[in-house]
């Protein structure tokens, strides 16, 4: 067995053969010339550069997004970039040579000095600097870049790959990318992130021209490639393309289609996340809003409270980021069990029941409106709503809704943006909840229910607890009552209703939550597209409540 | 001369797609300069390798200065940018 060993930098898992990257060498010798004829030269191939990068930008806007597209149109504005063209015709007049060898020393500075700044992005830069002025070159010599020679798709091995290089690639000709060299911000990492197959950079010498035409296991989550493989790691490579087929599968038939049951009955399928970044994995799975955007990640991250302006970027960009779709955050909901220094809780005995959630908030007034103006700066940037965990009472939903009323003035009183229509709802996670939710129908806008906590208080099950085995069931009638208690007050006050916790994923109750008529579940998410496909089988009239009864 | 001091609010500070867009948008105002400074060092906004070059990271403040004929509307339309994308 060959292992070798490189840094993962998009994930999946593929066998193929390897074939390396055919680069067409341009040396460059430096010969003496007209500097006028040079100088027209160089105009031309700086038009016919910047005029490929645009067919390129094109391409790559259609293939693999905007991101993509940009950097083209970045290296066509470095093309006529007054430094680096300033450069190119000093060293044209101080040595009176062919443009080709200006051209190439100047990109040879201009790289360096990318390549020795101390940041890894403006760094993997410098590989932009080297891409253009090989095409400016390229254009100058009339050489044309080279392709993949092959029927069968292949793992594509080569030192490092040029964004110009992979972009002009038949994507159907690659299974994934292994490279010598390249990093995490690398062009290939991006771009094998986007087309969602492996790539790992970074595999060095390891990596030899002589495995050319080799059969290998690409794993890019542990960045691993291997040839001929001993039998525990085919095995686990076996296990693991199939779970990757399965889902491909399912993302292939269901992205796209409606959440919607055989009879006609719509769902909203959304994602639960935990932080911005976690938004590209909601839009690969199709998820058509978010749930549940747990705030909590902004007070943990620091040192001291996160101001006003750091946690409104962070939700302008979710907000943002899903295009009008529904982003729901729920303000904060830490409690003393939770590492937060800076609040200075008081220990508590029992913080799963203590002062945590939106009674901090009440309690703190300044920590609450700093959230709150955040938020509803946020709502000029996309459909945000917000939402309040933990609430047990009429006077704490009232509260809230005062609180609200008054940033919205401070706001509207500073010329701040802002979007006065922004949903207010609460999470049903006490069964005090459930008891008054008629009443608290009446003031919010829709219910959200957290099944993990509403499971532990109803219950007087601690769900941190791993003794409880039998008495703690989380498909218990009695929680099942309760969602179904919510459900129907809130439909009464004309409000929707969906869940957030884990278990709004489980399938098993997907027809009990269907016969309830809940109008949302969020999921993780991987569980987006299993969701759909299990609603798309469904009837909801045929769906009962037997799980309600003991 | 019109200027503005900023403090870059995103996380990734002046990279490759911003600094692309600046360029662009200060080259379209004739006759005018804009320039930005980062400490010691000013660059023309123009000039996109070198304004990538200083790295302006978040939570730095800069200075942008603009001269010309065109430079009111290229003052607003600068800001505007700034704090819409940076």
């Amino acid at each position: 067995m060959i292992l070798m060993q490189g840094k993962g930098v998009s994930a999946g898992v593929e066998k193929g053969t390897l074939y390396f990257y055919q680069r067409t060498d341009a040396t460059v010798t430096k010969t003496a010339a007209d500097i006028e004829t040079e100088k027209q030269r160089l105009a031309d191939a700086q038009k016919k550069s910047i005029e490929q990068l645009e067919v390129l930008a094109e391409k790559a806007r259609a293939e693999a997004g905007d991101e993509s597209a940009i950097l083209f149109e970045t290296h066509s504005m470095f093309v006529e970039d007054e430094d680096y063209v300033d450069n190119i015709m000093s060293v044209l007049e101080a040595e009176q040579c062919n443009i080709e060898y200006a051209v190439q020393e100047a990109g040879k500075q201009f790289s360096a000095m990318f390549a020795n700044m101390d940041d890894a992005y403006m760094q993997a830069r410098a590989a932009d600097v080297l891409d253009v002025t090989r095409r400016i070159l390229n254009n100058l010599m009339g050489i044309v870049a080279g392709g993949i020679d092959s029927e069968e798709p292949v793992i594509l091995a080569a030192d490092d790959l040029a964004p110009s290089e992979t972009v002009q690639l038949d994507k159907s000709k690659i299974l994934a990318f292994a490279t010598q060299g390249g990093s995490g911000n690398s062009h290939t990492a991006i771009l094998a992130r986007t087309m969602g197959i492996p790539a790992i950079c970074g595999l060095g010498d390891s990596l030899k021209a002589e495995y050319a035409g080799r059969v290998a296991y690409i794993d890019g989550e542990v960045g691993r490639l291997v040839i001929e493989p001993d039998e525990l790691t085919e095995k686990t490579f076996q296990d693991k393309y199939a779970k990757q087929a399965e889902m491909r599968r399912l993302l292939q038939t269901m992205k796209g289609q409606e959440d919607v049951t055989l009879d006609g009955k719509h769902i909203n399928v959304y994602c639960n996340i935990g932080s911005p970044d976690d938004v590209a994995a909601v839009k690969s799975n199709d998820g058509q809003g978010v749930g549940l955007f747990r705030s909590e990640f902004l007070y943990l991250a620091s040192n001291d409270y996160p101001t006003e302006d750091e946690q409104f970027e962070a939700y302008k960009t979710v907000a943002s980021a899903m295009e009008g779709k529904r982003v729901i955050i729920r303000t904060l909901d830490i409690g003393a069990d939770k590492q937060v220094d800076y609040f200075q809780l008081e220990k508590e005995e029992n913080p799963a029941m203590g002062v945590r959630a939106i009674r901090i908030c009440l309690n703190r007034p300044e920590v609450f409106r700093t959230q709150l103006r955040a938020l509803y700066r946020a709502s000029a940037y996309g459909k945000v709503a917000i939402m309040f965990p933990m609430i047990t009472s009429v006077w704490e939903l009232k509260e809230c809704r005062r609180a609200c009323k008054s940033v919205m003035q401070e706001l509207a009183e500073e010329g701040i943006p802002f979007n006065p229509d922004t949903e207010i709802g609460i999470m049903i996670e006490t069964p005090a909840s459930v008891f008054i939710a008629d009443e608290l129908a009446k003031l919010c806008d829709f219910f959200s229910v957290g099944t993990n906590d509403l499971t532990q208080y109803t219950l007087a099950c601690d769900r941190q607890c791993n003794d409880l085995g039998k008495f703690f069931d989380p498909h218990h009638p009695a929680v099942l009552r309760a969602l179904k208690m919510a459900a129907d007050a809130a439909h009464r006050n004309g409000i929707w209703i969906g869940i957030c916790g884990e278990l709004g994923a489980d399938l098993s109750l997907l027809p009990t939550f269907l016969a309830m008529d809940l109008d949302e579940l969020s999921v993780s998410p991987s569980s987006v597209l299993p969701l759909r496909a299990e609603l798309r089988k469904s009837i909801a009239k045929t769906c009962d409540l037997k799980l309600l009864e003991c | 001369m019109k200027q503005f001091t900023y403090t870059i609010k995103d996380p990734l500070g002046i990279h490759a797609r911003p600094a692309g867009q600046l360029a662009k948008l200060a080259k379209s105002f004739p006759d005018t300069t804009a320039t930005l400074t980062k400490g010691e060092k000013t660059v023309k906004l123009s000039q996109l390798m070198m304004l990538m070059g200083l790295a302006v990271k978040k939570d730095t403040e800069v200075t942008v200065a603009v001269e010309g004929a065109a430079e009111e509307e290229a003052y607003k339309a600068l800001l505007e940018f700034f704090e819409q994308n940076l």
